[in-house]
């Protein structure tokens, strides 16, 4: 018997040897995989075992920590006045994962990202735990409150961008309606509750839509500085004050519909100044008309158009279409038709002609530090475009600043402030059958430096349709805005 | 029946011999003190990684298990003086192991809300105690294991009343869905199978003793195979057919499983005929693949074990198929994988993730996890060493009854062994059994230190020295050899 029985024990041998095996695949092999299975929950209770690092403003952090009573997860996140923010920051939940800032530098704010691995390795020696880097923004709490109060003063729904010229840095990025992302940081049944509230398809303001970086609206007539902008470096107008070829009525070419302007105004071959000052479809329709197509398309895409931008968050690209015939082109150079572009978009469009015709790639983070507030990484300013030689780019200033002194943007003068500006109405919906877009871009000179631009777009649906002018609704937040940057200057 | 390979010895001797093996009384000892501090400084280890300080009941604890190792021993030392020195300290390790390990889960708040854990390790130490009670029980009364054969066919009806005990109505209880294997008394809950496998082991030796030579040699040959005679055949396909009803209506795949495996090694050590080990695995893989066309239970087994990440996903998400899908099997998986090579460290891992049996089926994965592949392939091992000194017992036994018990005990615990870890491994299909010692469940602990009783006693009985020679009349006419 003791042969069969040799045979079974060499049988029970390679039992356990198959498991040993399969240990060996599972632990050693396969470890890593299935460590980092982001179906794995591990991965998220490791990410909120330790505080996360905070995103900074002026030197104080706009974000926070708190510890969880319930659950695996140890901490969560906190925001202080989370709702003005939450476009600037995006937010981290437990449950639902993390947008724009908190997720693009997840890495740092973890704790996680390579450059901290020496720190962290002696940390782990040293038995401390390891904490999250801080991401330090460029952002300007003053102008950020600014803008937030004026579109939640008015009501409806908006976004403001503003940009420091020089440099590109964002200086505000407001969103109204918006949300606090300290109610779904965690990840419990109140947490889920007010995600259903925030979600889009319970909700038709869409409180979580980034619109200062993500909506597209048409830009209306303060597209037109773009077209001046066109009209000049292609020098089909030398000057602000040159008499233009404009015919009052001008049947746009290739159609029998002749474009309107609002109102009765002086636009029969008006100056250019004199028709950005009354904001003149005819005069700005024709000049696209006349550089056509590819060369409006140009100037728009120098000042960024098309392309999304990383700020580092993602903006969506604003919109100048390609082959459009004469009349398409017309509409288009007057904000209409296909044109669209973000609030971010436009304020960099007041922004490189406040900079003397230099566009400055737009950024939000300053620098990243470690958890010792040593820096990581600065963001150095970085020239984006030319669009405008600094010659067109004075005259274009005096163009705006006409507008504001004695034109469509009054409402936006600031005593001892030079302002340019450009109101804009965008017609919304099938035959404009819905409520206007407000826009306003402008930017503020102290002396011969400027050192804020700034957009600002509303959509009121409740507003009585008449009242709606950029000049009405947008012009006073873009104010404010200015006011806050030049005063916390000072 | 040439048995040339006893133990220890140094110097090559028969089993036969009358100067046997030295008793090693004192290396179990010495094994066993080490078998008692190891989990005892894995428990303060846990403690200090949980709530920073040395638990509590550590003292009580290590005296406890120190004081059932102690009496373990003694009765080792006293009733089976000659036993085998490694079984009693390995699975004193293993259960202490376990108990860790069933204390460390207990402090998870998750599996707490979900009532499976907090208090337990308590409980598996009560378990244990009645566990080693028993196990005295089997040396103390058992004095010669040959006693069991006449109880052949006694065991016979008792497995199957064992067996069957679950499917009475009012008796059976549902404990977590899935297999109907528990018994409910009063507020206990007893897994009649893993007593059933010991009474089964004693009937199939003791049948098998008896038919062996006819089930060997009473066959025609058929195509290079030796095919018993139908009154031979019988009872094995009755104990198949009973192995396949019972993963029918109590949906318990492993135990039927484990119970066939045992049998068919019974059979093959008995008869010598490797025809046996073709019949066995042709009939179970009918078996199997029969139940399996018709059991969504099994069927969904099978789905979990090839793709653990869509059941994963559709335990989550049902899809409306009316099936039980579970995530167990993933979250085991992760558990190993983040343990990696070295572990997390007692008491630093997560694998309360895998819910409500993560102290019972599951408890590997949290070694798998905490101590890595190291600690996991340190437990292997000492199943593998326990199943070694099975089979050396089965090697060594000097009669048939012993040695078909000695492999037929053994065989089980392989199988069991292999069938748990390699379904919480995801190598086979889930099957739903317990690790030996390790997991939580009183009927597992007691039945398992039974079994290690009675392989002791056969080891003892193996081991011991022939008595001295009867002053005989005869005595003149007797040769004794003795090898020098």
């Amino acid at each position: 018997m003791n042969k069969p029985l040799r045979r079974i024990a060499i049988f029970c041998g390679l039992l356990v040897l198959a498991l040993l095996i399969r240990d060996n695949w599972l632990q050693y092999v396969k470890a890593d995989s299935l460590r980092e299975d982001p179906d794995n929950r591990r991965v998220l209770i490791a990410r909120y075992a330790t505080p996360r690092g905070d995103i900074i403003v002026d030197g104080k952090a706009i974000t926070g920590h708190a510890e969880t009573t319930s659950g695996d997860f140890k901490y969560k996140r906190t925001y202080k006045d989370g709702a003005m923010w939450a476009p600037v920051t995006g937010f981290v939940s437990q449950a639902y994962g993390a947008t724009q800032l908190e997720s693009i530098e997840d890495g740092i704010l973890t704790g996680t990202d390579d450059r901290l691995f020496f720190r962290n390795t002696l940390d782990m020696l040293t038995g401390k735990p390891k904490e999250g880097g801080n991401v330090v923004t460029t952002l300007s709490a003053a102008a950020q409150k600014a803008a937030y109060d004026g579109l939640k003063k008015q009501g409806g729904k908006g976004a403001v961008a503003a940009i420091e010229p020089s440099t590109g840095k964002i200086l505000a990025l407001a969103s109204y309606p918006s949300y606090d992302p300290s109610t779904i940081a965690g990840g419990s049944d109140s947490d889920a509750e007010a995600w259903k509230k925030i979600d889009k398809k319970n909700n038709p303001d869409d409180p979580s839509l980034n619109r200062a970086l993500r909506e597209v609206y048409p830009p209306g007539s303060t597209f037109k500085v773009v077209t001046a902008a066109a009209a000049l470096e292609n020098g089909l107008y030398k000057s602000a004050d040159e008499q233009t070829d404009s015919p009052l009525p001008w049947t746009m070419p290739g159609t029998t519909t002749q474009l309107k302007n609002e109102g009765n105004i002086p636009c029969k071959n008006a100056t250019m100044r004199v028709a950005l000052q009354y904001s003149c479809n005819t005069v700005f329709g024709k000049i696209g008309s006349d550089l056509e197509n590819a060369k409006m398309l140009e100037e728009a895409k120098k000042f960024g158009f098309t392309e999304e931008q990383f700020t580092p968050v993602r903006s969506s690209a604003s919109v100048f279409s390609d082959d459009m015939n004469k009349s398409q082109t017309a509409l288009s150079s007057i904000g209409q038709y296909n044109t669209a572009a973000t609030p971010l978009q436009m304020a960099m469009v007041a922004s490189a002609v406040a900079n003397n015709g230099t566009l400055m790639k737009p950024y939000m983070v300053d620098s990243l530090q470690a958890p010792n507030v040593d820096t990581l990484e600065k963001t150095e300013p970085e020239k984006m475009s030319e669009p405008l030689s600094p010659e067109n780019a004075q005259i274009l200033q005096s163009m705006m600043e006409t507008v504001v002194q004695k034109g469509t943007g009054t409402t936006a003068q600031i005593q001892g402030v030079t302002v340019g500006g450009k109101t804009g109405t965008a017609q919304h919906g099938e035959n404009n059958s819905k409520n206007p877009y407000a826009w306003f871009i402008s930017y503020a000179k102290v002396g011969d430096s400027a050192p804020v631009a700034v957009a600002v777009v509303v959509q009121d649906d409740n507003a009585v349709r008449e009242n709606i002018s950029g000049s009405g609704l947008a012009a006073p937040i873009a104010k404010s805005v200015m006011e806050a940057v030049i005063d916390s200057k000072k | 029946m040439s048995s040339s390979t006893s133990n220890t010895s140094t110097h090559h001797t028969s089993t036969i011999g009358a100067i046997g093996a030295p008793s090693r009384r004192n290396t179990e000892l010495a094994l066993l003190v080490f078998a008692v501090l190891i989990p005892v400084f894995a428990y303060a280890n846990v403690g200090l990684a949980i709530n920073d300080q040395v638990p509590a009941g550590l003292l009580s604890y290590g005296l406890g298990l120190g004081l059932l190792a102690g009496v373990a021993h003694l009765v080792v030392r006293k009733f089976a003086p000659y036993a085998d020195p490694l079984m009693l300290p390995l699975a004193t390790l293993l259960n202490g192991l376990g108990l860790v390990a069933i204390w460390r889960l207990d402090q998870s708040k998750l599996l707490q809300q979900l009532h499976v854990a907090g208090g337990k390790a308590t409980n598996q130490l009560i378990y244990t105690a009645m566990g080693i009670a028993l196990f005295a029980v089997v040396l103390v009364f058992l004095k010669d294991h040959r006693v069991l054969q006449r109880y052949t066919y006694i065991s016979m009806v008792g497995a199957l009343v064992l067996l069957l005990l679950p499917l009475v109505p009012g008796l059976g209880a549902n404990i977590t869905y899935g297999a109907k294997i528990w018994i409910q008394v009063g507020s206990f809950t007893i897994q009649p199978g893993e007593f059933a496998k010991i009474v089964l082991a004693v009937f199939f030796a003791g049948y098998l003793m008896v038919k062996r030579d006819a089930l060997a040699l009473a066959s025609r040959r058929f195509m290079g195979l030796y095919l018993p005679r139908g009154r031979d055949l019988g009872p094995i396909i009755v104990v198949w057919m009973i192995s396949i009803l019972i993963l029918v209506f109590e949906t318990d795949l492993g135990t039927s499983l484990l119970f066939f495996g045992m049998f068919i090694i019974m059979l093959y050590v008995a008869t010598e005929r490797t025809s046996w080990i073709v019949f066995g695995l042709l009939m179970s893989a009918a078996g199997a693949v029969g139940v399996a066309s018709f059991e969504p239970h099994v069927q969904t087994r099978v789905q979990a074990w090839l793709d653990p990440m869509r059941e994963y996903t559709l335990s989550r998400n049902p899809n409306g198929d009316g099936m039980v899908h579970s995530e167990q099997a993933m979250q085991a998986l992760w558990a190993f994988g983040s343990g990696g090579t070295l572990g997390t460290g007692w008491g630093q891992g997560h694998s309360e993730l895998i819910r409500f049996a993560a102290n019972s089926d599951f408890i590997l994965a949290t070694f798998g996890e905490e101590l890595g592949l190291a600690g996991l392939m340190a437990i292997l091992l000492i199943y593998g060493l326990i199943v070694e000194r099975g089979v050396r017992t089965a090697l060594a036994a000097r009669d048939p009854f012993g040695k078909l018990l000695a492999i037929g005990l053994s065989g089980a615990f392989a199988l069991q062994v292999f069938v748990v870890a390699g379904g919480v491994m995801g190598l086979i299909p889930l099957t739903g059994m317990t690790m030996p010692f390790l997991a939580y469940g009183g009927s597992s602990v007691i039945a398992n230190w039974a079994l290690i009783g009675i392989l002791i006693r056969i080891s003892d009985t193996a081991r011991r020295p022939a008595p001295a020679p009867a002053p005989s009349p005869d005595a003149e006419m007797t040769q004794v050899v003795r090898p020098s």
